[in-house]
C-alpha cells in the first residue's frame, strides 16, 4: 500500500462539501456552535471561494417569495413547485426552505452581492420567484461569510470524501484523501452534514471532443453526495428525477431571462410555436400539464415532439423580443437607448454564469438583436436543487411535517446523525442556489440540536478504517503494479483509468437509460440489460487504476456516477408509468397513471447485505 | 482547448509553494510544471470554461480558445477584474468589439458579516427560526402552518 500518512480530525459537527448548502451551513452552525461551546468543521475538495455549482458566478437569484413586501405567500411557491414535478414533491420540504429564503436572500445583500433595483429600490425581477443580479462574485462572497463565520483553522480545502464511517446506526464521521499531498484524512464527528452537489456525466453529454466539459451543471459534480448517503444506508428518494434543461445548444447559456424578462418565444424551422401549436398534447398530462406555469418538463416534451417529427432546428428568438421590448421605448432615440441597455444585459446573462455561450456568440458572429439562436435539451443531470428532484429521504420540520415524513430532526436522513441540504436532499426541487443556502441553514440548527441531544463521540473502528484505507488507495497501487509491462500508460489488460471508465458508464446510460442519443426514451427491456452492463462495469471498478492523486479522485468521482446510474435505472425501472416525458419516456409505459404511481419512488442500499430495496411512500399534502 | 497557458507571460507565480491558476481551479486541472516553471491544464477535457484561472492570474497569462468542437475560430472573451467591478472584451470572428463593464461587488472585500449586522433572533435551538430571523425576513414572525 502507498505509504500515505493518515490524519485524524476530531470534531462536533463535520460539513461535508463548499458549495452554497454547505456555505449556509457553516454560518448557521457556526453561531449554534459558539452558544455551546462545539467544533465545526468543513471540507471542501476545491477553494471555496469558487467551488460548487456557483463557481462561475450566476446572472439571478431564482428563488426569492417577497414575503416582506407581500408579493407572494409560502403556500404559493409549495402550488408551484408541486405541480412543476407533476405531484411529486416533500411540501413540508418545500415550505420550509420557502419561509426561510428571503433571510438568506437579504443576507447576500448585505454581505456584498450586487442585486439589481428598480426606480423605487425594490428588487428587479425576472419572473415571480426570479430576481436579477450582477452576480460574477457571488459565490466568493458566500464563501467569504462562511470561512469569516468557521475561521480558516476549520476548513480543509482540497480533500476529497469518498466513505462515510458508521457506528452500528449512527454516522461516526467520514474518510477522504488530499489531492495536493500523500494524506488520508479521518474525520471523526457527532454529526455529518452532507452538501457535496450532484452529479454530471453520468450520461454521454451531447459534445464528446474538448467541450466534453461544457455540461449544464458542472463537471466536478459526480454524485459524492449520493454515493456517501447511499454507502451509509441512508434511503433516497426522487432518483428517477433527473432534470434535463433546454439551454442554447452546445454552450448551455441559460434561457430564463429570454423567456421570462424579455418574454421571448420559441419556435420550430418552419416558425411554428410549439407551445401553442402541441398545447392539446397538455390535456394528456392533466391535472398538472393544464396548470399554469406549464411544467419544465412538458415545456421540453413539447419541443421535442417538433424535433422527432423533423421540425429543426428550435430557436429563441431574440431579435424579435429585443426589437419589440426596444420599440414600446418610445422615440428613435429612446429605442436606441434601450437596444444598448438590452443588448449589455443580454450579454451579462452569459458572461455572469456561462462565459463558453459569449465565446459561442461570438465565434457565430451572433448578435442576439439581428438573429435568434438555436435551443436544445441538454442531457440528464441529477440535481435535488433545481426542477430534477433525486436526493436522500430526509425528515421535516416538526411544526409542518406530517408524522410518516417526520423522525425528529429536520433534514435528517434514515441515518442517525447524518444531515442532507442542497442537492444532497431530495422531493424538494427549486430551491436552486439561495434555497439551498437556506437549506444548509436549517440543517446545520438541526444538526447542532442533534448533537445537543446526542452528545457523546461515535465509536469508529480502527481496522474498519485501515481496510477503507487500503481500499480508497489501491487504485495507486494496481497503476505501480501494472503499469510497467505495457507501451500505453492506458491501455493495459490489468487495469482501466478512469476516464475511460466514465465513458463506458456514459455509453450505458445514454444508450440503455435514455440518453440524448436514445433522445430519453428507454423501456424495461433496454433497463434490464442496462444492468446488466453496469454489473460487469461495477466488477471493472475493482481494477480502477491511477498514476497520481488527480486520477485517483476521478477513480472515486467515476465509482460515485456509477453508483448514481445504478439507482436511476433501478427506480425508473420500478415506476410503471411515464411521469415526466420531457425528462424521460418510459416507451412500454407511455402514459401517466396517477392512481398507482402517485407515490414516491424510494431505494435503499444496505451495508450488510448489499442488496438493494425498492420502497414505495406516500404522497401526503399539507396544503389544498 | 478551454483554458491555456501564454507560455511568454506565465511566471509559474514565481516559485510559490502553488500557482494562483492551481489554488483556483475548481476541477483540480491547473498545475505547475516544475521543469519549467510553467502552469498548464492537465485536462482541458473536463473544463468548464469557468475562468476563475483566466480571472485570478496575476500575470494575465491564462487565456481561453473556445471548445474546438463546436466553436468556430476567430473569437476571444477577456475578462479584467478588479476588487469592485468586472470589464469583458468581447471580439466576434467577423473583428467586431463589444466591451461591457459589470458591477461584481458592493462591500469591501473580506468585510462580509455572517449576520449581516441583523440581531440575533429568539436563541432557542428547538424553534424555527434561524440566527438572525426574523429581523432578516422583514417579517413579524417565522410563517408556519396551522394544523
Amino acid at each position: 500500500m502507498p505509504n500515505f500518512e493518515t490524519v485524524e480530525v476530531t470534531t462536533d459537527l463535520l460539513i461535508l462539501g463548499g458549495g452554497m448548502a454547505a456555505c449556509g451551513a457553516a454560518v448557521e452552525a457556526a453561531y449554534w456552535a459558539k452558544k455551546h461551546g462545539l467544533k465545526v468543521t468543513l471540507v471542501d475538495k476545491a477553494a471555496m471561494d469558487r467551488s460548487g455549482a456557483v463557481a462561475m458566478g450566476l446572472s439571478a437569484i431564482n428563488q426569492y417569495i417577497g414575503l416582506k413586501d407581500g408579493a407572494n405567500t409560502v403556500e404559493d411557491y409549495v402550488r408551484y413547485v408541486r405541480n412543476d414535478l407533476m405531484g411529486i414533491t416533500r411540501e413540508d420540504l418545500v415550505y420550509d426552505i420557502a419561509r426561510h429564503v428571503d433571510s438568506t436572500v437579504h443576507l447576500f445583500e448585505k454581505w456584498g452581492l450586487p442585486i439589481w433595483k428598480d426606480e423605487q429600490g425594490n428588487y428587479v425581477h425576472e419572473g415571480r420567484w426570479q430576481i436579477m443580479i450582477n452576480g460574477e462574485s457571488y459565490k466568493v462572497v458566500v464563501a467569504e461569510a462562511a470561512k469569516n463565520a468557521l475561521g480558516t483553522d476549520n476548513i480543509y480545502e482540497r480533500v476529497f470524501i469518498v466513505e462515510p464511517l458508521l457506528d452500528g446506526d449512527r454516522i461516526a464521521g467520514a474518510v477522504g484523501f488530499s489531492v495536493r499531498e500523500e494524506k488520508f484524512y479521518v474525520f471523526k464527528a457527532k454529526a455529518v452534514l452532507a452538501a457535496m452537489g450532484g452529479a454530471v456525466h453520468v450520461f454521454k453529454p451531447r459534445s464528446s471532443g474538448e467541450g466534453l466539459g461544457r455540461a449544464w451543471y458542472p463537471p466536478w459534480n459526480s454524485g459524492s453526495s449520493f454515493y456517501f448517503t447511499a454507502k451509509a444506508g441512508a434511503e433516497q428518494t426522487c432518483q428517477e428525477v433527473r432534470f434535463i434543461p433546454v439551454r442554447f445548444k452546445d454552450g448551455y447559456g441559460p434561457v430564463g431571462a429570454w423567456f421570462l424578462l424579455f418574454k421571448s418565444r420559441a419556435t420550430n424551422a418552419l416558425g411554428g410555436e410549439y407551445m401553442v401549436e402541441r398545447a392539446d398534447e397538455l390535456e394528456k398530462w392533466a391535472p398538472y400539464g393544464t396548470s399554469k406555469p406549464i411544467p419544465a418538463n412538458l415545456r421540453n416534451w413539447l419541443g421535442m415532439l417538433d424535433v422527432m417529427e423533423g421540425k429543426g432546428p428550435i430557436y429563441m428568438r431574440t431579435e424579435e423580443a429585443i426589437q419589440k421590448i426596444a420599440a414600446s421605448a418610445g422615440d428613435e432615440k429612446a429605442a436606441k437607448k434601450k437596444l444598448r441597455e438590452l443588448e449589455a444585459e443580454a450579454w451579462e446573462d452569459f458572461l455572469d454564469m456561462t462565459i463558453s455561450q459569449a465565446i459561442l456568440w461570438a465565434g457565430q458572429n451572433i448578435a442576439p438583436e439581428e438573429k435568434p439562436s438555436e435551443i436544445a435539451a441538454a442531457e440528464p443531470y441529477f440535481i435535488g436543487s433545481h426542477s430534477g428532484a433525486s436526493g436522500a429521504w430526509v425528515s421535516g420540520p416538526e411544526d409542518i411535517a406530517p408524522p410518516e415524513y417526520n423522525w425528529g430532526y429536520n433534514r435528517m436522513a434514515t441515518i442517525k446523525g447524518l444531515f442532507c441540504a442542497g442537492d444532497a436532499s431530495g422531493a424538494s426541487s427549486h430551491k436552486f442556489s439561495s434555497g439551498s443556502h437556506a437549506e444548509g441553514r436549517i440543517a446545520a440548527k438541526s444538526a447542532i440540536r442533534f448533537i445537543l441531544e446526542n452528545n457523546t463521540q461515535p465509536n469508529v473502528d480502527s481496522a474498519k478504517v485501515e481496510e477503507l484505507k487500503a481500499t480508497i488507495l489501491k487504485p495507486l497501487e494496481t497503476y505501480e503494479k501494472f503499469a510497467p509491462m505495457s507501451s500505453d500508460p492506458n491501455i493495459n489488460p490489468n487495469f482501466i483509468k478512469p476516464k475511460d471508465f466514465m465513458f463506458r458508464l456514459q455509453k450505458i446510460m445514454d444508450e440503455y437509460a435514455g440518453g440524448v442519443s436514445a433522445q430519453f426514451s428507454t423501456n424495461q427491456h433496454l433497463l434490464e440489460r442496462g444492468l446488466e452492463l453496469l454489473e460487469f462495469l461495477k466488477e471493472d471498478s475493482e481494477k480502477l487504476a491511477a498514476s497520481n492523486l488527480h486520477e485517483l479522485m476521478r477513480c472515486w468521482e467515476n465509482v460515485q456516477r456509477m453508483w448514481q446510474a445504478e439507482a436511476h435505472v433501478r427506480s425508473i425501472l420500478f415506476r410503471e408509468e411515464t411521469r415526466w416525458p420531457g425528462y424521460y419516456f418510459r416507451a412500454d409505459k407511455p402514459n401517466m397513471d396517477e392512481a398507482n404511481w402517485k407515490v414516491f419512488v424510494n431505494c435503499k442500499w444496505d451495508p450488510n447485505t448489499g442488496e438493494w430495496e425498492m420502497i414505495k411512500r406516500p404522497i401526503i399534502s399539507i396544503l389544498d | 482547448m478551454p483554458s491555456f497557458v501564454i507560455l511568454e507571460k506565465c511566471d509559474g507565480c514565481k516559485g510559490q509553494d502553488k500557482t494562483a491558476c492551481q489554488y483556483i481551479c475548481p476541477n483540480d486541472l491547473m498545475v505547475l510544471d516544475k521543469e519549467t516553471m510553467k502552469a498548464y491544464n492537465r485536462d482541458p477535457q473536463m473544463c468548464w470554461e469557468c475562468y476563475n484561472c483566466v480571472k485570478i492570474c496575476p500575470q494575465q497569462a491564462v487565456d481561453v480558445r473556445g471548445y474546438a468542437d463546436f466553436v468556430p475560430l476567430g473569437a476571444s472573451v477577456v475578462p479584467l477584474r478588479s476588487s469592485d467591478s468586472i470589464m469583458w472584451t468581447v471580439k466576434f470572428r467577423n473583428g467586431t468589439i463589444k466591451r461591457f463593464k459589470f458591477p461584481i461587488r458592493t462591500t469591501p472585500e473580506g468585510s462580509a458579516e455572517p449576520s449581516g449586522g441583523w440581531p440575533d433572533g429568539p436563541d432557542d435551538i428547538n424553534g424555527q427560526a434561524l440566527f438572525t430571523e426574523p429581523e432578516s425576513l422583514g417579517i413579524p414572525e417565522v410563517p408556519t402552518l396551522k394544523k
